[in-house]
């Protein structure tokens, strides 16, 4: 049967590490970077007769997750082990929720190439402990185990198999990781692992109902690698059906130096984790006032944000979508509105242009900028109030990065303002105009392109302080002689 | 005789001088050093650390501070499943032999600011998971009542230890029974609290859900007093209740009138040994004559609970004892070739026979395909379970009944057939399993061998199985006697 078109779906379990001080079961610090086995307790240790005591800050998150995503917000939520054994899983289970998870059914809107929204499906987001990491390097033969992770507070976000496409998936990657920065619940830090993604996927016969056999790629830690990693195994899956093969179910892993998926286990090896409700854990009964409580701590998400953008401060779709991507961004953006006072397209066109920029190229964050947005606010007045022109603003602001100062003491002390002296401009172009007699006569002649010729030699003069209206009506009067 | 003087008479002496905390320690060690060889009823003893406690309490005992300190100096012993910093914590198992806690159970913390003595760590089965102490890494205890006799279990060594009367009182822990069953077989009192009244953190845990610490000692009034210092919200226990301790020994006096006592008829039928049955109904007249009355009652449901609990308990402790795993502490075997192997030989070598059955059936009934037929069903029994007793609260006040339908057995006569085992437990388990106090108290003899009258209250009343238990010990003396033997040394 030759199938002339496939489909492409994709789920997507995405694990954020949320922003608590302390584990989800312990009381042990969760910063990264320690010495191994400096932030692991008894309870972390899984020592004989320790338990877990549930970490309600964790809750908070996982709950401002919910809310943002419309889901239902369970009442019961219910803990459970999932039960298997490896030397970095120190209890021998992990402490997860199977049935009863924290946050039910939700969904988000992801932002399509070509303009088009579309709604994604989450099907769950539940709380889990982190396990720990095993050092397979420099132990001569012996794994080391570093147990600073292990009880690291996760929240694992599901979606339904909506993702049509490797882009699609990594838009919704994207998405997600905008929205859990947006809250606050998690620094998605991909490097160090806060932020990492698994993708089942699978294809089928474009019109047929039942789903294909999926393959789950496990822990792709950025969105090129989703896109890399979705795209080579649709490819791989598509050539083996088309060869007569079969797709079958197993967890595979992507390599990023060779840019393949490999695979890691079959589901014939996979384990029987044995869930059960955690007996050491009483269902957790999460009530209204704290659902309550928690909704009033939500930001403004950044939908809202975006079509605020658009509607109040009168921005393209492109650029709002652009300023909202990320809330630092946004909020050094109205920063900049608020303490500039003029228009909200310049202030867009200088953050997303000529700020971004210089972000980008010193890999700076916005948080870190060190221009900062009152300070770009004053030298975007100056651009507004004439005392400077657009090319010269570029000049003070590249200043301003290097730490010279403020806009106004670098416009004052290098006498950057604009001539906008009438007399002394009138004098100065009728010297410039006598300076260049034969192009006067051309001019007058007919060849009007030379004003531009004119302009170019009062700007040289002025060394671009001149402000560019007056010039033209000025020299305008003047060739006319 | 100093040893047979109960919690309150040593509070007092130690307060008019007759003898020191250090004193009293010496004279409980030496009994121990006398008797213990053929008992076997600890597994570490802690002489040195002991002594320097007692000495301690010399020194608060002249203060102040005395005054609401009812225990301080007296000694007593641990389990050997509560963490204590700095001494060995096996569990009763080779799994745990090496390991020395970094930290102090919730319990053992709570008994030491009382003042209390540790003297040792008892023995039991291991990992609390048997009904005659046989299943000790360390050896099986022995009854003093006749020693070719199993002392119950998992409690067994705590048990023992007080009827020989080598301490005072001792803690015990109790998942289906193994606080009171022990008490019976040797003849002393055992209460196991509401689930979640006595903190379970740093109890090496069993099976989570039913596991409850617990005071054993010769009298009702010991173990008010005892569970008194254990008891309390800890916020280290997520299963612990928020919930204010009441005086345990408020009641004790209180006369009986109008205590309706429930016998439920499924607790005397088949399997009862008639000499328990008789010792239970003279122990029952004896209440009656307090002021109590007898109701006839059914818990129908009785006959599901062993194996409920034979479902529940393995799931959680096969669990549980995953952390066993020869990576982190314990025992781990020798030049280990790969992960794979590491696992099954430390694990192979560290638990007993009885200990890889349950978490066989606990891995068994988890497993995919099985966890509705087994695990979910034997939790629907256990709603069962606690419905009949909600049922029966509302006709009686408490539940009484043999705590074991024999008399203590022989040493090897159960031990090859673990059904007849489990069945040994059959009138225990159900308050386990619906998280209700219980008490086992002493209630005469049969053929020379103690039985127990155990009763069961409604949640939070121990006060009134305390004040039952200690108005039958007001008519009668079965809970001051000991053997001959335990006598000689004074």
């Amino acid at each position: 049967m030759a199938v002339t078109a496939w489909e492409v779906v994709i789920g997507c379990e995405i694990h954020v590490q949320l922003a608590t001080q302390s584990k989800i079961f312990s009381g042990a610090a969760t910063a990264f970077g320690a010495a191994p086995n400096t932030q692991a307790c008894a309870v972390d240790l899984g020592l004989p007769g320790v338990l877990p005591v549930l970490n309600g800050e964790a809750v908070r998150l996982a709950v401002k997750f919910g809310l943002a995503i419309d889901a239902h917000i369970e009442p019961h939520a219910v803990f459970a082990r999932k039960n298997y054994f490896y030397p970095d899983l120190p209890k021998g289970y992990q402490i997860s929720q199977l049935e009863r998870p924290i946050v039910g059914a939700g969904h988000v809107d992801i932002l399509l190439e070509e303009g088009v929204r579309k709604r994604i499906g989450i099907t769950r987001a539940h709380l889990e402990e982190d396990a720990g990491k095993s050092l397979h390097e420099d132990f001569h033969g012996m794994t080391g185990i570093d147990l600073n992770r292990a009880g690291t507070p996760l929240l694992e976000i599901v979606s339904e198999p909506d993702l049509r496409s490797a882009a699609e998936a990594a838009a919704y990657m994207r998405k997600i990781h905008q929205l859990v920065r947006y809250l606050g619940i998690s620094d998605g830090n991909m490097q160090e692992g806060s932020f990492r993604c698994d993708a089942n996927v699978s294809v089928r016969p474009l019109g047929q109902a039942e789903l294909g056999t999926r393959a789950e790629i496990k822990n792709i830690n950025s969105f090129r690698f989703v896109e890399q990693a979705v795209n080579y195994e649709v490819e791989r899956q598509i050539a083996l059906l088309e060869s007569g093969g079969r797709v079958v179910q197993e967890t595979r892993l992507y390599d990023p130096d060779r840019g393949e998926t490999r695979s890691m286990r079959s589901k014939e090896e996979a384990n029987d984790y044995r869930y059960f409700p955690d007996p050491d854990l009483l269902p957790l009964a999460i009530d209204a006032n704290f659902i309550e409580a928690v909704r009033a701590t939500l930001p403004e998400l950044p939908e809202a944000r975006c079509q605020r953008f658009i509607q109040e401060l009168g921005l393209l779709e492109y650029d709002a979508n652009t300023l909202t991507a990320s809330r630092p961004l946004a909020d050094y953006f109205e920063a900049v509105c608020a303490a500039a006072k003029c228009d909200a397209k310049l202030c867009a066109n200088w953050v997303m242009g000529t700020l971004s920029a210089a972000l980008n190229r010193d890999a700076i964050s916005v948080e870190s900028s060190p221009v900062s947005a009152e300070a770009l606010a004053e030298l975007l007045r100056r651009i507004a109030d004439h005392t400077i022109s657009g090319k010269i603003a570029k000049q003070v602001f590249d200043l301003m990065w290097q730490g010279e100062g403020r806009a106004d003491a670098i416009i004052a002390d290098r006498g950057l303002q604009q001539i906008t002296d009438n007399s002394a401009l009138e004098a100065m172009i009728a010297t410039t105009i006598d300076a260049y007699p034969q192009q006067r006569d051309e001019y007058r002649a007919g060849k009007e392109k030379l004003f531009g010729f004119f302009v170019g030699q009062v700007m040289k003069q002025t060394k671009g302080q001149a402000n560019p209206a007056l010039v033209n009506e000025i020299l305008t009067i003047k060739l006319k002689g | 005789m100093i040893f047979q003087r109960n919690l309150g008479e040593h509070a007092a002496a130690l307060r008019a001088g007759e003898y020191s905390s250090v004193e009293l320690t010496q004279h409980y060690l030496e009994r121990i050093s006398r008797y213990d060889r053929r008992l076997n009823s600890f597994i570490t003893l802690c002489a040195d650390q002991a002594l320097a406690q007692a000495a301690a309490a010399d020194t608060l005992l002249a203060t102040d501070a005395a005054q609401t300190m009812p225990l301080l100096g007296i000694p007593f012993a641990h389990k050997d499943l509560f963490c204590t910093q700095g001494l060995r914590t096996s569990s009763g198992s080779k799994m745990l032999d090496t390991f020395i806690s970094p930290y102090d159970a919730t319990v053992v913390e709570k008994l030491a600011q009382a003042g209390m003595v540790m003297l040792g760590k008892t023995n039991m089965d291991e990992f609390a998971m048997g009904s005659s102490n046989e299943t000790s890494f360390y050896g099986p205890v022995r009854n003093p009542w006749q020693t070719e006799r199993v002392p119950g279990g998992s409690s067994g060594g705590s048990a023992a230890a007080v009827a020989a009367r080598l301490v005072p009182a001792a803690t015990g822990t109790d998942t289906g029974g193994s606080i009171r069953q022990p008490a019976a077989l040797c003849g002393i009192t055992g209460l196991k609290p509401t689930y979640g009244s006595v903190s379970r953190y740093g109890m090496i845990a069993f099976a989570s859900s039913l596991d409850q610490a617990g005071p054993m000692a010769p009298a009702a009034a010991d173990c008010a007093q005892l569970l008194q210092a254990m008891a309390g919200f800890d916020a280290r226990d997520s299963t612990s209740l928020q919930r204010e301790v009441p005086d345990y020994s408020a009641t004790l006096h209180t006369p009986l009138n109008g205590v309706r006592i429930g016998l439920p008829k499924e607790y005397f039928g088949e399997g009862l040994e008639s000499g328990v049955a008789l010792q239970v109904e003279a122990a029952l007249k004896l209440l009656v004559a307090a002021g109590a009355t007898l109701v006839d009652i059914s818990l129908p449901n009785t006959a599901l609970a062993v194996p409920a609990y034979y479902v529940v308990a393995p799931a959680e402790c096969s669990s549980n004892l995953s952390r066993m795993d020869g990576v982190r502490f314990g025992h781990r075997c020798k030049n280990p070739v790969d992960l794979e192997d590491l696992y099954k030989r430390s694990r192979g070598e560290g638990f007993g026979a009885e200990v890889k059955r349950r978490i066989m059936i606990g891995t068994y009934v988890l497993s995919a395909g099985y966890y509705d037929a087994y695990y979910l069903k034997a939790q629907r029994v256990r709603q069962l379970i606690c419905d009949d007793f909600r049922h029966a609260f509302t006709m009686v006040d408490v539940i009484a009944g043999p705590t074991s339908p024999t008399t203590a057995f022989k040493l090897g006569d159960k031990a090859d057939d673990p059904v007849t085992m489990y069945l040994s437990d059959i009138y225990t388990i159900a308050a386990n399993l619906a998280g209700l106090p219980g008490i086992s108290l002493p209630a005469g003899f049969s053929d020379g061998l103690p039985v127990g009258l155990q009763l069961v209250g409604n949640y939070f009343s121990e006060g009134q199985l305390l004040q039952l238990g200690h108005q039958l010990q007001q008519q009668s003396d079965w809970h001051l006697q000991l053997p001959e033997e335990y006598l000689a040394w004074q």
